[in-house]
């Protein structure tokens, strides 16, 4: 009988903290459904947390009042890239640190773990300058190629490829596979989790990037979604329904890759806890 | 086999040299120049004079005073609120995962459109949301402020947008972390007669103490790198309260072009992160040792 009453106090008691949770996030998704005007004469109230008008017209206006198109495009090109190049170059690099005896490699993979605590805000100013002297900024280039190499992701590399069987690449070298065709045929298909987290980290570092873009960019061409919300919500008239519509195609790409592929967003999370 | 292995390790390598290392060996030197974009002064080392112009900075030290208040509130609040998350959801009852799925939700949002968003949310007068919440919770005696303007609320309102999209995030990783903890050990410790609340003192924290140590450690570090929120809701404001090391730094080395003033400002930025990390390692250490 106790057991009964204290997991139902349990469920209220998360069911009131999982409402302010979603809060912010109901306030967007009704907010981008009913007209301009009623968002801000709701907010007060929590009728601002329901749609009480079912109507895609902001979405229509965000299309009309800037290029929502081209933000979306740069920002999956450049997400894109800097997943795919990285997971490419990380998990090379992780797997020559685990699994390939070579001269130097304690040496140089200790100066990658020391990297892995530079924060891109702490060289943000003097990576600007030498793009600007490269002649790099207002391009796809700068926004995707500092990013490729990655010291963390490499780290969740090397810790997943220790722990795979030796005798996984024992059997394909007896089968006369050289070094990469053990990489691609072998290691890679045994090393999914770690290619999921570390693809979802990068997506979602990517998408949300908005400091350096705002560094380096300037005009709508080649800037993402970040600095798009940013500008259209500075974009005169203020017009809430309008920006809550353009907040919600932005994060509806994110939130439904998370609703489907929950397990590895959540592992890929844990895992950067492992590295205490 | 070691020229196989440069092979593999090389473009990975070369990336991190030409975009991490070597700006960061250049926010050393810039930090010594006296390097403006577009200026016609010839660049020269001017030793420390960076560092004494941006402690000289009232706006650099409120910044700094900022990341610090923030780091001591957001720390143990994000923490301590992301452990009695995880701790109510570690245990095997129907449609708790329901709730995993909902607390973690707000960390797949990109930090602009949480800030736009929660603009709406800290709107001035009895109509925003927050006031109007407040109004209610204090049953009528809380008086309408516009949060984002007022120079004592405008930093607790960023770290309250703050903590809500990032507290997701530690909780999973203390999730992980009380996972991992062997259920053999909380059995012993009933046997032992252990009540709940020693079991948690005395099993559950022990066991999670590298893992909160180092959720603490990347909180304070984000503490210090805070940007986004400060530039898309209030832009430093009102009156540099809610300005941060890091939009000082942009600041004067993008819309001041100072860029030797910025990269001092980062250099300062990386040796905080260099003291809280080495401090972590050093917790971290202690406790293996004593293990």
């Amino acid at each position: 009988m106790k057991r009964w009453w204290v997991n139902g106090a349990l469920y209220l008691g998360l069911m009131a903290l999982a409402l302010v949770f979603i809060a912010p996030i109901l306030l967007m998704v009704a907010g981008s459904l009913k007209p301009d005007a009623r968002v801000l004469i709701e907010a007060g109230s929590w009728r601002a947390l329901l749609p009480d008008s079912v109507s895609l017209r902001n979405y229509g206006d965000v299309f009309s009042r800037v290029d929502f198109t081209r933000y979306l495009l740069n920002s999956l090109w450049i997400t894109a890239c800097v997943v795919v190049l990285g997971l490419v170059v990380n998990a090379m690099a992780g797997y020559a640190f685990a699994r390939m005896q070579w001269r130097g490699r304690d040496l140089v993979f200790g100066l990658v773990l020391m990297i892995l605590i530079i924060p891109l805000e702490a060289i943000a100013v003097p990576l600007f300058y030498q793009v600007t002297l490269w002649g790099w900024r207002d391009t796809y280039v700068v926004q995707i190629v500092p990013f490729i190499a990655n010291a963390f992701s490499i780290y969740l590399f090397h810790t997943y490829f220790l722990g795979l069987p030796r005798e996984l690449e024992e059997a394909a070298r007896i089968d006369g596979a050289g070094v990469l065709r053990t990489f691609v045929s072998i290691i890679v298909p045994n090393a999914r989790p770690a290619f999921a987290s570390v693809a979802i980290l990068t997506f979602l570092t990517q998408w949300g990037a908005f400091l350096w873009p705002l560094m380096v960019t300037s005009g709508e061409a080649v800037r993402p979604l970040p600095l798009g919300i940013a500008a259209f919500y500075t974009l005169p008239p203020l017009q809430w329904g309008d920006i809550f519509a353009f907040g919600v195609m932005m994060v509806a790409p994110v939130l439904l890759l998370f609703l489907v592929f929950q397990k590895w967003f959540v592992r890929g999370v844990a895992a950067t806890g492992v590295k205490g | 086999m070691t020229r196989a292995a440069w092979l593999f390790a090389a473009p990975a390598l070369l990336g991190l040299l030409l975009f991490v290392a070597l700006p960061f060996v250049l926010a050393f030197v810039l930090a010594f120049t006296n390097l403006r974009l577009g200026s016609p002064l010839p660049l020269e080392f001017v030793g420390l004079e960076q560092f004494h112009r941006i402690f000289s900075d009232p706006a650099f030290l409120r910044a700094l005073l900022n990341n610090a208040v923030f780091a001591l509130v957001v720390v143990p609040v994000q923490t301590l609120l992301a452990l009695g998350l995880a701790l109510l959801l570690n245990r095997r009852l129907k449609g708790l995962a329901l709730f995993r799925t909902l607390f973690f939700m707000p960390v797949v949002f990109p930090l602009s459109l949480v800030s736009v968003v929660w603009i709406l949310i800290f709107a001035p007068g009895a109509n925003g949301m927050m006031n109007a919440f407040l109004e209610t919770v204090t049953l009528g005696a809380w008086q309408p402020r516009d949060f984002l303007h007022d120079p004592v609320l405008a930093l607790p309102a960023i770290m309250l947008t703050s903590v809500w999209q990032g507290v997701g995030f530690q909780m999973v990783i203390i999730l992980a972390g009380l996972q991992a903890i062997p259920g053999g050990l909380y059995e012993a410790a009933a046997i032992d007669g252990a009540s709940r609340w020693r079991r948690f003192w005395h099993v559950t924290l022990p066991q999670l103490r590298n893992t909160l140590i180092f959720v603490v450690l990347v909180t304070t570090i984000l503490a210090f790198r805070l940007f986004d929120q400060v530039q898309i809701m209030t832009q430093g404001g009102p009156r540099n309260a809610t300005t941060t090391a890091m939009y000082e730094a942009v600041q004067a080395a993008f819309a001041r072009q100072q860029v030797a003033k910025g990269a001092a400002i980062t250099v300062v930025l990386f040796l905080i992160v260099l003291l809280v990390t080495v401090l972590q390692r050093r917790l971290v250490r202690q406790e293996r040792e004593i293990a």
